[in-house]
């Protein structure tokens, strides 16, 4: 301690009789409590470094880059049962399951590729498998298996979990959703060469080609309410798709639209609804001159279709409403994958984003509404056979031509941002162009997010403009005048008044804007221009005319109490504009003004709209600009409006020239203060506008902004998902956005008090 | 003469002068309108009987309260499709409410005056306040109990007002009961579910401990039983009684008094019966729980939190605070680093109050709080305790969010007070900390509350960021009960500014809660003036006192 004592560099009389221990109690107590303030004197820096820091650490995670690592890699499980068809994974990555071209079902453990459980399809002597699918949806885990007699298997594969022993169990099993007798597709036994098939629990959709036709056969199950048996009723029909070399068929989650993609890259899409009477739709040529068609599956949701191609090409297809309002194929947007052909594309469960192989083994990883390349791996040596993501996306297996099974841990949380999805237009899927949208959330998992923030900027930006624009007239103009001309008795009544102003909640003006102003002003927009119109004309003309009363008059009221006049003033002849207003309204537009915006130029109205918002956040912006500038003009150094009014300047002229040129600093401040102060307003633009995230400059619509947008979705979203995460992104980019306004304005106001004292 | 007059920028001043009165008639208008609509609310309005002729030729009788009124120029009521006489200038409209949502399905409607045929004011129309469905307007027919009819007619009205305030008294029983004695013993049933769970994971749940837990739990719930019992008896005690009312439409309809708060006859009362009803309804308003979703009843839970989150945030924020403030005047030497320290603080002033929630959403509530329930609270997961919003991690956030304003106002007052003093203080020997401790903040005390009064105005009205942090639309229990530890920081709260936005906003029926939102915000606007012109107050007294000091 005594060393900590002659460092102390204030010493006072009491170090010369430290001697006993009470008086060093004293100088312990004393160093010990500065150390104390220090501490809590710069704790005051490390909130707002935390702050910072802490919204960074949880929005980088959104642009760190994704990462794959192979955890295992194996001979293939029972490679004597057949050449693998189909690979697939359930839920927790433990098991997986191995479709051979022989109808036979390999389960194996996904780490060690130990074979769990192997089961045949029961295949009636003599007759073998021509072809086979994986169901659409998924996640149902139906797969078809086309038979060489006209038939055609369906079979789901399936997960039991239990807890035995508090350990998680896992038990694979095959069940047959139709019956293990073979289903009959076309009559006439003839192979069935391609197959498609839609799983449902009540219904069971089938498509295949056979010779140069393709058949459609829908099995709808009715189960009778007591008896366990189903009825199933068959419906069958023969698209006119002859002379055609289908290579892939896909039908679609809804069964509303069958695909069939031929040779040349000739894609065609069938209306089935009506299963009978399939018609089709268009068709239309998906790949360029020269290419194959090698891979052809739906995006998670079944609206966009990837073509992978022989020129290592992935191109997203959409049906798009042309201008002629007809539906078309469009090329969304295309991925390079490599130079080589890409033989599978697989699609994520949950999320729109797919993987892609080319021949040579590269698997990229790839996200669609971000345009995003995530991953690119070389993985194995020999010409991949089947490959597969898994549920959630976090692994991959791939299957290659030297009968090893590559397994491959992802780690890819967050796909769906990148800085082109955040800031630029992106074309989403059902979207007849691209365009900049915010659309954060849905009950479903095949909902593509959209997270431009552009639209949500665009709404702060609007909201502060139009504060401002109420705000910085009236606010700055009362500011020279309550500093400068005021008699200084009103003064000390008006600063605190506006100050108590500031002091409002902002949720008393927002729940008054939305509920009580914005059905006014819906009323009575006509007076409310007239009012903007009439009031500064009848000021003028007050003051004209004021100089003209009798001397004995004028006196009577102090210099410096103008404003007090004029408030009757103002409120006459604002009450006489909106009474005026209501027959003038009906007289010049025939009926409500709104009404005539909307007729005469198309200008919607919505009843919450940037004009209230600008009316209800100006009113809180005023007493903050107010304040800081009505200071920054007071505190002008009184001799240099003296000299210039001895020099014959005029009090106008004195406060142009003089003062506000050497407050302009201070003024800047306070414009940056308020406008810092808009931008982050929420309650007031959460209760006056109708929060829709559009972009639209008229000022009858409503907006959203960031910080209206984080109150609103923040309670909903759920922890570190993406849309926290970007929700987070939004606060950030607000903290940043009102810290370099306050650290610009307070930096000005230190440099102006240095320059005041100075002078 | 004009052009020089221009010159001489007397319209210039003008115009800055009506800049100003622009703004204080604003705050005058937006005042005014909360004082006027809020204060409104409770007074009895008079309900009228209206001959109205529909649409289709009808003539229907109706009662209800008229609300508003609207004139629309013919032209205008012409595009919005009404039909209009060649001779009529405008449309007048008249919104009434009309009550009895659970008979007609809507509680106003707009009547057009013209078709409005006679309107009377009967001193027999009656109003119900319900516990569901909105208020009733009808004429009292009969009592009844238990099917019989207690009295009819004339004699209806004195039997029916002694009966509601029977009904109203088992009623508080039945409330107390529930909410306190069971209220407890559910409370303790969880307390003892945690105990036992605690003690599995620990590994130390024997025979003894099991057969304790289960005896208590035993005893709570035959305690709960015989609760029941009770209950279910003044349940029926409530439910015996019934009001025989007619409606407007002369239809007869049965309103059971268990579901009625209290009855009046606006038309008949003096205006001392509606000054003893304005202040009867303002009681139930401060001190009851809410009814119907919030749009009708009292705001006291809504006060209650308020007043505690706002309690809890100044234990917080005035050390923190008071500290900064007196490191940057006594112990900082001004330069670089009180510098930063000012930017910091202007920037903690500056950002935005939704960036405070965000911030206390993923700072405190998931990273603190989920961590707090890891270490302390292993036995309630999956359900958290401090890892979800709560009043606590409100009132830090909000803490953090004010504590620039008690700084800056801690650091004006030890600016104003003289340097002799400390200077006087060191000379008598006095250490740093003894000069500080013993002149300097005693002197700038009234400062320091100045700034707390501030800050406490600014939490009391701040919502953006309690919406993340722990704020509910109705909480079923207060944080400060009589179960023990008995102030519960981990519970939810409600708040006077998040109860504005979400009645005005978020109810199902805004129309009806309009004028009960208008109260709650002229009692927030009140508290938060108040608050101000003491903080000003205090200032200007500190003001004067150093001026004379250092005179």
């Amino acid at each position: 301690m005594p060393e900590n004592l002659a460092k102390n560099p204030t010493p006072t009389a009491v170090t010369l009789v430290a001697g006993n221990a009470y008086q060093k109690w004293r100088l312990v107590k004393d160093s010990l409590v500065r150390y104390g303030v220090i501490v809590g004197g710069l704790s005051v820096i490390v909130a707002i470094v935390l702050i910072f820091f802490y919204l960074l650490y949880v929005v980088l995670p959104l642009f760190a880059s994704a990462k794959a690592n192979s955890i295992a890699e194996y001979v293939l499980p029972e490679k004597t049962l057949g050449k693998t068809v189909l690979l697939e994974t359930e839920e927790q990555n433990e098991v997986a399951a191995r479709f051979t071209d022989t109808g036979q079902v390999v389960f194996f453990e996904v780490a060690t590729g130990k074979t769990i459980l192997t089961q045949g399809i029961a295949i009636p002597e003599g007759i073998h498998i021509t072809s086979f699918a994986q169901g659409s949806d998924i996640s149902q885990g139906g797969v078809a298996y086309g038979l060489s007699d006209g038939k055609a298997i369906v079979v789901k594969h399936q997960y039991k979990i239990t807890y035995p022993n508090n350990q998680r169990l896992i038990t694979p099993s095959l069940n047959y959703p139709l019956g293990q007798q073979p289903l009959v597709i076309d009559e006439a036994g003839s192979p069935l060469e391609k197959i498609a098939v839609k799983v449902e629990s009540d219904k069971t959709i089938l498509v295949a080609k056979i010779a140069d036709k393709v058949h459609l056969v829908s099995f709808a199950q009715e189960k009778s309410l007591f008896a366990n048996e189903a009825t199933i009723t068959r419906t069958s029909a023969v698209l006119d798709a002859s002379a055609k070399a289908i290579v892939d068929l896909l039908i679609d989650k809804d069964d509303n639209q069958l695909y069939l993609m031929d040779n040349e890259g000739l894609l065609s899409a069938y209306d089935i609804r009506d299963k009978a009477a399939p018609k089709l739709k268009h068709q239309q040529n998906v790949i360029e001159a020269g290419q194959t068609v090698t891979s052809l599956t739906f995006l998670n949701g079944d609206i966009s279709l990837l073509v992978g191609d022989s020129s290592g090409l992935v191109s997203q297809w959409s049906q798009v409403k042309n201008e002629l309002k007809q539906l078309v194929f469009k090329k969304i947007r295309s991925f390079k994958v490599s130079d080589k052909a890409v033989v599978a594309v697989e699609s994520e469960q949950r999320r729109k984003g797919f993987m892609a192989v080319d021949a040579a083994g590269t698997v990229g990883l790839y996200n669609s509404t971000a345009e995003r390349q995530l991953i690119k791996e070389h993985i194995g040596t020999s010409q991949p056979i089947a490959a597969v993501l898994s549920p959630r996306s976090n692994r991959l297996l791939l299957e290659t031509g030297d009968e090893k099974i590559h397994v491959w841990n992802v780690d890819n949380e967050h796909p769906e941002v990148s800085i082109k999805s955040l800031w630029q237009k992106v074309w989403y899927e059902s979207y007849p162009k691209p365009d900049y949208i915010w659309q954060s959330s849905s009950a479903s998992n095949d909902f593509e997010p959209k997270y431009s923030l552009v639209p949500l900027v665009f709404g702060t930006l609007k909201a502060a403009f139009y504060a401002m624009l109420v705000a910085m007239p009236l606010a700055l103009m009362g500011a020279i005048y309550t500093a400068y001309f005021m008699a200084p008795q009103m003064r000390q009544v008006v600063k605190p008044a506006i100050e108590l102003m500031g002091a409002l909640p902002t949720v008393i003006l927002g729940f008054l804007a939305g509920l009580w102003l914005a059905p006014f002003i819906e009323k009575h927009l006509a007076g409310l221009f007239l009012s903007l119109i009439s009031l500064p004309i009848a000021v003028l003309l007050f003051a004209f005319l004021w100089q003209f009363l009798p001397k004995t008059l004028r006196q009577k009221i102090p210099e410096g109490w103008d404003a007090a006049i004029l408030m009757p003033v103002i409120v006459i002849v604002s009450w006489l504009a909106f009474t005026i207003s209501v027959p003038l309204e009906a007289y010049l537009f025939h009926g409500s003004l709104r009404d005539w915006f909307s007729h005469e130029f198309g200008i919607g109205y919505d009843q919450r709209n940037a004009l209230i918002v600008g009316i209800a956040m100006g009113f809180a912006v005023i007493p903050t600009i107010f304040s800081i500038a009505e200071d920054a003009i007071f505190s002008v150094p009184k001799h240099l409006t003296v000299g210039s009014l001895a020099l014959g300047a005029t009090t106008w002229q004195t406060m142009t020239k003089v003062v506000l040129l050497t407050a302009s600093p201070g003024i800047f401040s306070a414009v940056m203060i308020g406008l810092g102060r808009a931008v982050g307003e929420t309650m007031i633009v959460l209760m006056a506008t109708g929060n829709t995230p559009v972009m639209d400059f008229s000022v009858f619509q409503g907006l959203r902004t960031l910080a209206a947008n984080v109150a609103v979705e923040m309670p909903e979203s759920e922890v570190d998902s993406t849309h926290y995460r970007v929700l987070f992104l939004t606060a950030l980019v607000l903290f940043i956005f009102t810290f370099v306004f306050n650290t610009l304005a307070e930096v000005i106001r230190q440099r102006l008090r240095e320059k005041y004292s100075s002078l | 003469m004009i052009a020089s007059w221009f010159k001489s920028g007397t319209p210039w001043i003008w115009f800055n002068a009506a800049a100003v009165s622009a703004c204080l008639i604003m705050i005058i208008g937006v005042l005014g309108l909360i004082i006027v609509r809020g204060i409104g609310h409770f007074w009895p309005a008079e309900v009228a009987r209206i001959n109205y002729q529909e649409a289709d030729g009808q003539v229907k009788t109706l009662f209800g309260e008229i609300i508003d009124t609207s004139i629309t120029p013919a032209a205008i009521a012409k595009t919005s499709g009404f039909k209009m006489a060649d001779n009529e200038d405008t449309l007048v409209q008249h919104q009434v409410k009309t009550g009895n949502r659970d008979i007609t399905g809507v509680d106003f409607r707009w009547l057009q005056e013209r078709n409005i045929k006679d309107q009377a004011f009967p001193g027999d129309i009656m109003v119900v306040e319900r516990r569901e469905w909105g208020n009733f307007y009808g004429q009292l027919v009969a009592v009844k109990e238990n099917g019989a009819t207690l009295a009819s007619h004339e004699q209806a009205w004195t039997v029916a007002q002694a009966k509601i305030a029977d009904t109203l008294k088992v009623y508080s029983e039945i409330t107390h009961l529930e909410k306190k004695e069971i209220g407890a013993i559910n409370y303790s049933l969880e307390k003892l579910r945690l105990k036992q769970r605690k003690l599995e994971l620990k590994n130390r749940l024997d025979d003894s401990a099991r057969s304790a837990i289960e005896n208590e739990n035993a005893g709570l719930k035959t305690q709960y039983e015989q609760y029941q019992t009770q209950l279910k008896d003044l349940y029926q005690k409530v439910r015996s009684a019934s009001l025989v009312a007619k409606t407007d439409s002369g239809a007869e309809v049965v309103i059971p008094l268990s579901k009625v708060v209290r009855i009046y006859q606006p038309n008949s009362m003096g205006l001392l019966d509606k000054v003893a009803h304005y202040f009867n309804k303002l009681g139930e308003f401060l001190t009851d729980d809410p009814r119907e979703a919030n749009t009708e009843g009292g705001i006291f839970p809504a006060i209650f939190g308020t007043v505690m989150m706002v309690m809890i945030m100044s234990v917080i924020v005035t050390p923190f605070g008071v500290i900064a403030a007196v490191y940057l005047r006594e112990y900082a030497k001004q330069g670089f680093i009180t510098r930063l320290i000012r930017i910091a603080v202007n920037n903690l002033a500056g950002v935005p109050s939704v960036v405070y929630g965000v911030f206390g959403l993923g700072f405190f509530v998931y990273i603190l709080g989920g961590n707090i329930d890891r270490l302390f609270f292993p036995e309630s997961s999956p359900a958290p305790v401090f890892g979800t919003p709560g009043i606590l991690w409100a009132s830090i956030t909000l803490s953090l969010l004010t504590l620039p304003v008690v700084i800056v106002a801690t650091e004006e007052g030890l600016a104003r007070i003289p340097k002799s003093i400390r200077e006087g203080s060191l000379a008598l020997g006095a250490t740093k900390l003894e000069t500080l401790w013993r002149t300097v903040l005693p002197m700038a005390s009234p400062a320091i509350m100045t700034g707390l009064i501030l800050a406490v105005a600014r939490a009391a009205g701040e919502v953006a960021p309690l919406m993340l942090v722990g704020v509910v639309k109705l909480a079923p229990t207060l944080p400060l009960d009589g179960n023990l530890p008995f102030i519960h920081l981990d519970r939810k709260f409600m708040h006077l500014g998040f109860h504005i936005y979400d009645v005005g906003f978020q109810s199902p029926n805004v129309e009806a809660a309009r004028p009960l939102v208008y109260a709650t915000a002229l009692l927030l606007v009140l508290v938060i003036i108040g608050l101000n012109l003491t903080a000003i107050i205090i200032r200007n007294n500190l003001r004067e006192k150093y001026r004379a000091l250092e005179g």
